[in-house]
């Protein structure tokens, strides 16, 4: 199971989000508040490692990480379908 | 699956109607016969612009419901190779001002205020400019120090604009700003500010070694008073993403195209005419005008293949989004500008002493200097480094005929 709170540790972790990170809600979009092509880059790096799981070329446009919450159902998504 | 990204280069993406063709030709006429005035003097290529404007060439991307043309980005980029040959500045005026109006299709239909824009970008044939370049922010296109400043129903803005190419010439200006006084520098918006609701005053002379015409002064740029509803709602980031990075580097490109492939005309011309003079003789700059041909065809196919992948991911946000498709365009740009700066200088190396001098028909001086602006117009090492930075994540397909 991937919690919310465990995504916003993540983006804890990345530069240009950590001051905001506790004022986002789960549906305020990500790039509107701060996140770029950098930081993007680097929030699926840290997913990748914190949940041992691969993003597909498929998954990695700027829809599949606009939310926490978004973010939260593609972790799961992938989790489920590495299980499986 | 599309085969669009075959090598076969003869063979357009989508062939441009014949009307528009031979209207760019007649543009680029006119374009010609003023370009070495307006490279030496530094001037606005103003007798280009108005033939565009005659030839209503400035609104046809613009949708038919909106009394434009509907034209597609491979069609104007044909339009900006025909002009390329022509006058480089003329070309690149042409360019920016459809990377523009691509921003405004793209992301302003559903506001009527910009529809009406549209409308009179068609009917009054307005020139776009852009202003994105900042002091204090240099060309990073993602970060804004100025903001919308809000009160009531307006707004107010000041921008160190350090560049704006044909700034003073244009008619509209597209800049980008924070959204408001306290937003984040990368949490952008574009406001569209028309030439009589703001004041420009210049800080910059755009006086440089080429690309001389596009008159790309410095300014300081205040609006007030401006209403809000010209505000474009989409975040800038996404404008970016999905219209203009495309729309910059597939245009840009086919300006340098043309320049690259006027410039193995004349070394063709020119060894044609030494073989004509010395019949049962290959000519010793032949080889040389062999290897500028191989690389303007190899770079011929990276424009029209990055167009194709363009035209079909059109109008679906997740491929214009994703990240292989940003990689691919930033390799068309790094790629085809270092391409149009070797192709020009292997010309001249063909042509020899009539290219390095002015005024003879195998000139090459002008085209030389305007193409060194391809792989600084938005740095090359700065989209290396964006690209490095999306290989980290990408995984690649290995594929040859698809994304």
């Amino acid at each position: 199971m991937v919690e919310i709170s465990d995504i916003r540790d993540v983006l804890k972790s990345l530069e240009s989000l950590k001051g905001v990170v506790d004022t986002l809600s789960d549906d305020d979009d990500l790039f509107e508040k701060g996140l770029d092509s950098f930081g993007s880059v680097q929030l699926m790096l840290a997913l990748e490692e914190r949940f041992e799981i691969e993003f597909p070329d498929s998954a990695l446009g700027r829809r599949s990480f606009s939310t926490i919450r978004i973010i939260r159902d593609t972790v799961a998504g992938l989790r489920q379908q590495e299980a499986a | 699956m599309n085969m669009h990204v075959e090598v076969a280069a003869t063979v357009p993406v989508a062939a441009p109607a014949e009307a528009l063709d031979a209207r760019g030709r007649r543009v680029a006429e006119a374009a010609a016969r003023h370009a070495d005035a307006v490279d030496r003097e530094g001037r606005f290529p103003a007798e280009a612009v108005a033939a565009l404007k005659a030839e209503r060439l400035l609104g046809i991307q613009v949708p038919r419901s909106l009394g434009g043309e509907g034209a597609s980005m491979s069609e104007i980029a044909e339009i900006c190779a025909i002009l390329g040959r022509a006058c480089s500045a003329a070309a690149m005026v042409f360019a920016m001002h459809h990377i523009k109006l691509a921003s405004l299709v793209t992301h302003g239909r559903d506001s009527a205020w910009h529809c009406t824009l549209m409308e009179r970008i068609a009917a009054e044939q307005l020139l776009i400019a852009s202003s994105t370049t900042e002091a204090g922010i240099g060309g990073d296109l993602r970060n804004s120090l100025c903001a919308v400043e809000a009160e009531g129903d307006a707004f107010r803005l000041t921008k160190e604009a350090s560049v704006i190419s044909y700034g003073a010439q244009a008619d509209l200006i597209l800049a980008t700003a924070r959204r408001h006084p306290e937003a984040a520098t990368s949490d952008q918006v574009l406001v569209a500010l028309l030439r009589d609701q703001i004041t420009l005053a210049r800080t910059g002379v755009w006086d440089t070694l080429g690309m001389r015409g596009t008159c790309s002064d410095g300014f300081l740029l205040k609006a007030e008073g401006v209403p809000l509803v010209q505000v474009l709602q989409k975040p800038f980031a996404e404008i970016a993403a999905q219209s203009m990075l495309a729309a910059s580097h597939l245009l840009w490109g086919s300006v340098w195209y043309g320049i690259a492939a006027y410039a193995v005309d004349r070394a063709r011309a020119f060894v044609q005419g030494e073989a004509r003079k010395k019949p049962g003789q290959v000519p010793p700059g032949a080889l040389r005008l062999a290897e500028a041909a191989n690389e303007l065809q190899a770079m011929k196919s990276t424009v029209v293949a990055g167009l194709a992948r363009y035209e079909d991911a059109k109008g679906d946000p997740d491929a214009l989004g994703a990240i292989g498709f940003s990689i691919m365009l930033n390799n068309v740009k790094t790629t085809v500008s270092g391409q149009a700066v070797d192709i020009v200088q292997r010309a001249l190396g063909v042509v020899g002493i009539a290219g390095y001098k002015n005024g003879t028909p195998f000139s090459l001086g002008r085209q030389l200097r305007d193409v060194l602006s391809a792989p600084l117009m938005i740095s090359n090492d700065r989209i290396l480094s964006n690209t490095a930075n999306l290989l980290l994540v990408q995984k690649g397909s290995g594929k040859l005929l698809s994304a």
